[in-house]
This record gives structure tokens, sequence and C-alpha cells, in this order.
């Protein structure tokens, strides 16, 4: 799947038309256009598009959302909320016996959870804590990946050797299974690397990052490997242009496109790594609206309580699925060769 | 052939010093708290403390300490001792083994017959709404997260609680039952498991074997005068399946570990559930035991595939 159509990416120029085109009658157009012109025909794509745009909105909006839907605070644990058994309560359920003001309380639209927590705001808000861990985990996978394999491709000799070592060495472990090291590592008190990384949302974004920038750094080096030495950055050498030079002006912006693409496969990754790491209890602590931690949470009274794990289910699918669609379209788009 | 089987078995012992080292690394430096602290409990005493300092060497140097592990590892295959409860990890981690390679090698091949049908029937009907509705259900497979679907299959089918009743409930499989008993315990985890593999591998062979379609020798086969369901199963998947064979290999090993989502939603005793519960009951050495079985595991494996992958395709030269 994915592998084989970054792997044609890879070769530099099969997206991109060479610069300045063939001047005919047939109109020219830039690279862009054409990527725009087919990504606008996938419709699969454009409403995948609309609607991660609607959970960033509701990820933003999150606490205008709930305000609207005059649903408790996500955070908020409400005794009456639960049975007389303390059982949850299900979607818009009263409570079986009247509260202390003598109201009857009711249940919020996805009902409540064992704490007698509203499952809706907690399902909103985990839309943050997902949308959060994602994008600033893939963020730095980029940053690091990019750097290390733009130096490893570029240079070669020892620092090559050395970088290329390393990732063997970290993709020769299992990603959850690294994952799950480091987070119980860092999760102590104290947290880890002489406590620069504490214990919480940070320790699951630096797992993450850990355990994924050797993939992107993989694909850059090739990349890189390749692109050096192409006739352009011959020429660019020849004028007496400096690495830097090459680096950034020659080299990076052919990067952008096999970048963008990995970076999209990443994110709906990345939001799922972070679910599950939650839902093996491992980072965010305790309380946190997390869709992971709430399903863990469920998984122990599901047959009774079944709102409360299909809610954040539904809502982490929906997110990752929308996350890959988009991805597609992208590589579709960029990459016409493997168009359906 | 010789002489790389040779370079690969150098490399492959570099990397298993590696990663033994890593592995300790993350667990006996990476932390900022004192290890004998983090392994001391909730209700720790200073007399506790000292007694794990003293029971893990902790006053040694580093490199003493390092070495020690090391030549356990080499020499008694020792994968270290849980100080929480004073047990060695490697028994545990033997006695779980077995129930971890049954509930991964059975997904596996529901998910490598399925993957293929799939792959194909998709490759051949290309464009069509076949096609379509495989490769959508196929992502909406890619992206569900396993767990929940296990809750959900559970949820709707699973024989004490759930709405259909079909197949037997979570926690139901032991291994003492033996293995015929329990393929009915492991038919929900198998079909879970499997679901997200099957899709990618359908993904794989049907982007496999449309780029093998067009190569020239198709085109020969095709001009020979071949019916296109032999140029397909004889000439097509043939060479579209060989990558896909390397990639089960890889994914067998990395399950070892990975199917400890599966493990812990269905009860199965495997290694996974073992570092589940370990996580859980904050049982450092645990989980530091089996991260580095499953590493070294799956170094082996990987190595198993790439000799084995010489001698399959002999295009391959090194």
């Amino acid at each position: 799947m994915s592998t084989t159509a970054t792997e044609r990416l890879q070769e530099p120029g099969v997206e991109l038309t060479p610069r300045g085109g063939v001047a005919s009658e047939i109109t020219a157009r830039s690279p862009l256009q054409l990527f725009w012109r087919r990504l606008k025909s996938d419709w699969l794509a454009l409403g995948a598009l609309g609607v991660v745009v609607l959970i960033v909105l509701t990820a933003i909006l999150a606490p205008v959302i709930v305000d609207v839907a005059g649903t408790a605070a996500p955070r908020a644990t409400n005794a009456d909320l639960t049975g007389d058994f303390g059982e949850p309560l299900g979607p818009n359920a009263m409570a079986s016996s009247p509260s202390s003001d003598g109201t009857v309380a009711q249940a919020g639209p996805f009902g409540s959870d064992k704490l007698g927590r509203d499952v809706f705001s907690r399902t909103i808000y985990g839309s943050r804590i997902s949308l959060l861990v994602a994008f600033i985990a893939t963020a730095i996978t980029v940053l690091v990946g990019v750097t290390l394999g733009l130096l490893a491709g570029y240079y070669r000799g020892w620092v090559d050797t050395l970088l290329t070592r390393a990732m063997d060495v970290m993709l020769a472990f299992p990603v959850l299974v690294l994952a799950i090291g480091i987070g119980v590592a860092c999760s102590g008190t104290g947290g880890c690397l002489g406590g620069a990384i504490k214990p919480g949302l940070a320790v699951v974004i630096f797992v993450i990052s850990l355990a994924t920038w050797p993939y992107m750094a993989r694909i850059v080096r090739g990349q890189v490997l390749s692109l050096r030495e192409k006739e352009f950055v011959e020429a660019s050498r020849s004028l007496g242009a400096s690495d830097r030079r090459i680096i950034f002006k020659e080299i990076l912006p052919n990067l952008v496109a096999p970048i963008i693409v990995y970076s999209t496969i990443l994110i709906p990754q990345n939001i799922l790594f972070e679910a599950a790491l939650s839902f093996l209890g491992i980072g965010v602590e305790a309380g946190t609206p997390s869709w992971g931690a709430m399903i863990a949470d469920a998984a122990s009274i599901f047959r009774e309580a079944w709102w409360y794990m299909t809610f954040p289910g539904i809502a982490l699918l929906v997110t990752v699925l929308a996350f890959n669609l988009v991805g597609d379209g992208l590589q579709d788009a960029l990459n016409p060769r493997t168009a359906k | 052939m010789g002489t790389y089987i040779f370079r690969r078995l150098i490399w492959t012992a570099l990397l298993l010093f590696f990663v033994s080292a890593l592995t300790f690394l993350i667990f006996n430096v990476l932390p900022t708290a004192d290890p004998a602290k983090l392994r001391a409990g909730r209700n720790q005493t200073p007399e506790t403390v000292a007694a794990i300092r003293e029971q893990l060497n902790l006053d040694d140097p580093f490199l003493v300490r390092f070495f020690s592990y090391l030549g356990d590892l080499l020499f008694r295959f020792d994968f270290g001792t849980s100080v929480l409860n004073d047990e060695p990890v490697r028994p545990l981690i033997f006695e779980a083994l077995p129930n971890t390679l049954m509930l991964v090698l059975g997904a596996a091949f529901v998910w490598f017959a399925s993957g293929v049908v799939i792959g194909t029937i998709s490759a051949v009907r290309r464009g069509t709404i076949i096609d379509r509705v495989a490769m959508t259900t196929a992502l909406v497979a890619i992206s569900a997260p396993v767990y929940w679907l296990g809750l959900v299959a559970l949820y709707l089918f699973s024989s004490d609680l759930g709405v259909l009743g079909l197949f037997p409930a979570a926690g139901t499989y032991d291994a003492a039952d033996g293995i015929f008993t329990n393929i009915s315990s492991l038919f929900l985890p198998w079909l879970v498991l499997a679901a997200a593999f099957a899709a990618i591998y359908a993904r794989l062979l049907r982007s496999n074997l449309l780029e093998v379609m067009s190569e020239d020798y198709i085109r020969t086969a095709r001009a020979k005068g071949l019916k296109e369901r032999r140029v397909i199963f004889r000439h097509g998947l043939r060479s579209a399946i060989t990558p896909i064979i390397t990639v089960l290999g890889l994914d067998i090993g990395i399950l070892m570990g990975g199917a400890i989502l599966t493990e812990s939603v269905f009860g199965i005793p495997g290694i996974g559930r073992l570092s589940f519960d370990a996580i859980n009951r904050n049982d450092i050495d645990i989980v530091q035991g089996t991260t580095l079985f499953l590493a070294l595991g799956v170094c082996l494996m990987s190595l198993l595939v790439d000799v084995l992958y010489a001698f399959l395709d002999p295009r391959v030269r090194f």
C-alpha cells in the first residue's frame, strides 16, 4: 500500500513537471495547478478534508460546544448521575433518585461514566488531546527525521554510517513495545532525561516521536541520496554554491512532496498511537479526557454501558479514517501513477 | 550468497548487542528517579529501598552493572528478575509464549488468505464498484483501533452477554485446555486482530499486482494467447506475492509483542498480557524483560526473513 506509493514518490521529478515546461499551444500548468485539478475531482478526499476541518474546529471550540450543549465540564464528577449501584446512566436517562436540592438530574446525550462525568463533554474534549499529541509528535518527527535524514544522505561517510546504524537499532524494536518501554521508564516520579520529560502528555509526545523518527529519516535519506547526484545539484555546486545553499535551496524544495505525504500518513498513525498508549494506561494522567483512556475505562463495564465505549470509539474511528482518506487523496493527486 | 549470509550474521550479532544495550539504557539511565525507589512500591520504607539497592547491586559502577546484565543475558539467558514478586522473568515469558503464538499464527493465516483474495479481486476489477467498496472498507479497518473493535465484537457476538451470542466470551481461553478446546475461544480474537492486517495486505497486494500487470512479460504472456486467468495467477500473482511474504514474516515477529492490545481485551494470557499486567502493577523488571525478549526476537526473525529471501529470490545480489 502506502510504502510502494511513497517509494515511487521518492523518485524526484515524478510529481513535478520540468521547470519551464514545454511551451506549446497546450496550456502549461504548474505542478500545483495539476495537483489541485486532480484533488478537486476526488470527492471522497474532499469530503474527508471537510470532516478533518470540522474535527479541528471541534477541538478548538470545545468549551463553546459544551457550553451550547449545556453539558457538564469534562472533568466534573457528579454522584447524582450514577445509578444506585454506582453504574453509569445511559444517554438522556434520568437519575433514579432526586438530588439533594430536590431536582432530578439527567444524563447528557451520550450518557455518563462510572464517576458520573458527562461522556459527551469528554468525547468533545478528547479531540483536543488526540490532535494536540498527534500534531506535535508529527511535527517533532518531521523536524528530527528530515534533519538527520538530510545530514546522513548529503554528507554520507561516517555521519551516514552512524545515523543509519542508529536507525537500524531503533527499527529493530517493535514500535509499540519500544513505546511501552520508554513510556513506563518515563512515567515514574521525576519523569526522565533528568526531569526534562515530566510524566503526562510530554511523555506521550516524547515516546511517539522517539519511536517514529527513524521511519521519516530513512525516507528522507533515500531521497537525498538520489537528489544529490542530479544534474541541477551538480550545476549549482559548479557555480560555487555552499553546502548550505545546496541543501536549503536545491534539495529541500524537492523533498516537500514526500514529506507532506508521509506526514499525512503519520498523523492518523499517531492519533491511534496516542489512543493505544492511553488505553494501556501509559502517559496521560487519570481523569484526562482522552479517547483511548475512556475506552480503557469502559472496557470493564462495556456490556452494561454500551454508550461509554461507543462514542469515544466512533470519534476515534471517524477522525483516523478522515485523515487516512485525505492522505490517500493527497498521494493520488501528487502521484497520478497510483491513482485508481 | 555465503559472504552475504556471513555479513548478515555479523551485523545481527552487533544488532543484538546494541538492542540489549539500548534496553538497558531505557530502563536504567532514562528514568530520573532512583531505580530502587521506582521498584519499591507505594508504601516504601528506607529499609526496603536499601534492600532493593543491595539486590540490584545499584551501588556498583554503571559499567559493572551493564556488563553483569550482558553476561547474565548471554551465558544464562537471563531476562532479569521481578523485584516486586521475586520471580525470574524468563519462565513467565516462556509460559506466555505459546498462547501468543496461537493467537498470532491463527490471525496471520486469516489475514494473509483474506488479504490476498481481496487484493487480487480488487486489482483485477480495478476501478469497478467492487474495487472501490473493498478499498474503502479496507481503509475503515485500518482506521479502527483494534481494542475497540474487540470490545464491539464481544458486545455483539460473545456468548455470555453478547447480542447474538455466537462465540465464547473473553477470558475463556485457558492454555491448560489444549489446542482444540481453545480454537473456539480464539475465533473472535483471530478475526479482530486480522482485520487491520488483512486490509493492509489487500491494499499492498492490489498495488503490487497492478504494477506487475503492466510489465512486458505479462504482455508477452497475453500475446502468446494464454488465458487471462492463467496470466493473472501464474505470471502476475506469483511475483506480486513475494514481497508480501517478507512483510508477513516481519509482522508475525512484531506482533509477538504488538498483540498486547488484543490480548488484554480478550484476556489471553500471552506475552502482551504479561507486560500489560506488569504496566498496571508498575513492575518495571517484567516490562524490561519482555521488551528485551521481543526486540531480540524481531532481530532474529528479520535475519531469518532476509536469508530465506535470498534463497527464494535468486535475483537478489548483495
